[in-house]
C-alpha cells in the first residue's frame, strides 16, 4: 500500500490500543494528497484525489441533469420529476425569495449550479472509496467565493457607478453623524475584504471539521479494537454512523448556506442606496 | 511509513490549510465552469421552456375547466328555472282543478237542491190536488149520503134539488170554516 498517511485507510495500520502504539489522530494531514500524477513539492503540475474528485463531481452533476432535463417532457419522468423540485427549490426558494422574480431570472442558472456543485462536492465526504469532501480544501470554496465576489462589485458598479458603489459598499447614512467616518471604515472592510473570505471559509471550516470529525471516530474505532477497548470501539463506531449522518445534513445546509449568501449579496448589490 | 513521515514533515510546515495552491484553484474553476456551461447554456434553457409549456398546458386545462364549469352552471340554473316553472305551473293546475271543483260540487249541490225542492213542490201541489179532489168527493158522496140517510129520516125524498145542495152547501162551508179555524188556532 501506499506509504503516505493520508493515502492510508484507518484499518490499514496495525496500530491498537495497550500495543504502545500512539493514536493515529487526524491532523492536517488528512487533507494533504500526495499527487497521483506530478509532483506537488513546487511549483509545477500535478493532479490529486480531491482535483478528480471535483472533475468528476462536475461530471456526475452534469450527467445527472443531462439525463433529466436534456429531453425534458411536459408530463415528467421521475428523474426529471426529482431534478425539477431540486431546481424548482433554488430558484423560487432562494432566488425569487431574496433577490426577487425580476431581477433575480438571470441569476437564477449561476445559483442552481452554485447549488448543486457545492453539495456534490460535500457529497464526496460520505461516498464510499472517495470519502472526502472536496470543499474541505480551500481552493475550491475560494474559487466559487471568488466569482461571486466578482460578480458582486461589478454589479454594485454597473448599479450605482463608482460614488454609488462607494456608498453601498461603506453603507453611506447621514443621519449617523459623528460616527459616520467608523461606520463607514468598518463596514468598508467587512464588506469588501472580510466578506468574501468568510464566504469561503464558512463552507470550507465546516466540511473540514465534518471530515475531521468523521475520520477522527472511524480511527477511533479500529484503534480501540483490543482488550477492554472492543466497548469504546462500539460506541465510537455508533458515533461514526450518527455523524455520517448528521454530515450528510451538514453538506446540504451548508450548500444552501451559501448560495442563500449569495444571493444576499446579489440583492445588496442590486438594491438601492441605503 | 518512513516515507510518509517524511513527506507528511515536509508537507506539514510548509502547507496553510488556508492558502490554497493555484491548480487546486484552476482545477476548480474548470469543474465549476463545466457544470455552468452545460446547465445555463443548455439544460435550464430546456427545462425553462418545458416548465413554460406545462403552466399554460395547465393554464390551458384550468380554462376549460373553467368554461365547462360556467356552462354546467348556466344549464343548471336553466334546469332549476324550468323545474321551478314547472312547479309553479303544477301547484296553478292543481288549485285551478281544486277550484273547479269546488265549483263543480257547489253547482251540484245548487242543483241537487232545486232538484229537491221542485220534487217537493211538484209533491206538495200533487197533495194539494189530490186533496181538494179528494174533498170535492166527499163533499158530493157526503152530501148524497145525507140526503138519502135525511130523506129516509124525513120520509120524505128532498127533490128540490137547488134547495138541497143550497143546504148541504151552506153545512159544509160551516164545517170548512170551523176546520180552518180550528187549523189557524191550533
Amino acid at each position: 500500500m501506499s506509504a503516505d498517511p493520508t493515502q492510508v485507510l484507518a484499518f490499514e495500520t496495525d496500530c491498537h490500543i495497550f500495543d504502545g502504539c500512539g493514536f493515529p489522530a487526524p491532523g492536517l494531514h488528512s487533507f494533504l494528497f500526495e499527487p497521483l500524477w506530478g509532483n506537488a513539492d513546487g511549483n509545477g503540475l500535478y493532479f490529486n484525489k480531491p482535483m478528480l474528485l471535483a472533475l468528476l463531481g462536475s461530471f456526475i452533476i452534469v450527467g445527472f441533469f443531462w439525463a433529466a432535463f436534456n429531453k425534458p417532457k411536459v408530463v415528467p419522468g421521475k428523474l426529471q420529476m426529482v431534478a425539477e423540485s431540486g431546481y424548482d427549490f433554488i430558484r423560487r426558494g432562494v432566488v425569487y425569495e431574496t433577490i426577487g422574480k425580476k431581477e433575480g431570472e438571470k441569476y437564477v442558472p449561476l445559483v442552481v449550479t452554485l447549488f448543486f456543485f457545492v453539495w456534490m462536492m460535500n457529497l464526496w465526504s460520505i461516498i464510499p472509496v472517495a470519502q472526502f469532501p472536496v470543499t474541505s480544501i480551500i481552493a475550491y470554496p475560494m474559487v466559487l467565493a471568488l466569482i461571486v465576489y466578482v460578480l458582486w462589485v461589478s454589479l454594485t458598479f454597473k448599479r450605482h457607478g463608482f460614488v454609488g458603489f462607494f456608498k453601498n459598499v461603506t453603507g453611506y447614512d447621514k443621519s449617523l453623524g459623528a460616527v459616520l467616518p467608523l461606520s463607514m471604515t468598518i463596514e468598508f472592510f467587512s464588506n469588501l475584504l472580510v466578506r468574501p473570505f468568510t464566504h469561503a471559509v464558512r463552507l470550507f471550516a465546516n466540511m473540514f471539521a465534518g471530515h475531521t470529525l468523521l475520520l477522527l471516530f472511524t480511527i477511533a474505532s479500529w484503534y480501540l479494537l483490543n482488550g477492554i477497548g472492543f466497548a469504546y470501539a462500539g460506541v465510537s463506531f455508533v458515533m461514526t454512523l450518527i455523524m455520517t449522518a448528521f454530515e450528510l445534513f451538514i453538506q446540504a445546509v451548508q450548500a444552501y448556506v451559501f448560495v442563500l449568501l449569495t444571493c444576499t449579496y446579489i440583492q445588496g448589490a442590486l438594491a438601492e442606496n441605503h | 511509513m518512513t516515507s510518509a513521515l517524511v513527506f507528511l514533515a515536509a508537507e506539514g510546515e510548509k502547507e496553510n490549510p488556508l492558502i490554497p495552491p493555484w491548480p487546486e484553484l484552476v482545477i476548480g474553476l474548470i469543474a465549476f465552469v463545466i457544470v455552468f456551461g452545460f446547465l445555463a447554456k443548455k439544460l435550464l434553457p430546456n427545462i425553462n421552456k418545458v416548465l413554460e409549456e406545462r403552466r399554460e398546458a395547465i393554464e390551458g386545462g384550468i380554462e376549460k375547466a373553467e368554461a365547462a364549469q360556467t356552462e354546467a352552471q348556466s344549464v343548471l340554473e336553466q334546469y332549476k328555472a324550468q323545474l321551478a316553472e314547472a312547479r309553479h305551473e303544477a301547484a296553478r293546475l292543481r288549485q285551478e282543478a281544486q277550484e273547479q271543483g269546488a265549483t263543480l260540487i257547489a253547482e251540484m249541490r245548487a242543483e241537487g237542491q232545486r232538484q229537491r225542492e221542485e220534487i217537493i213542490a211538484a209533491g206538495h201541489a200533487q197533495i194539494q190536488a189530490d186533496r181538494k179532489a179528494a174533498a170535492s168527493a166527499l163533499r158530493q158522496d157526503v152530501g148524497q149520503l145525507a140526503t138519502q140517510l135525511a130523506g129516509k129520516l124525513v120520509g120524505e125524498s128532498l127533490e128540490d134539488h137547488a134547495r138541497q145542495s143550497r143546504v148541504i152547501d151552506r153545512f159544509l162551508d160551516e164545517l170548512d170554516d170551523k176546520a180552518t179555524t180550528a187549523e189557524a188556532t191550533r
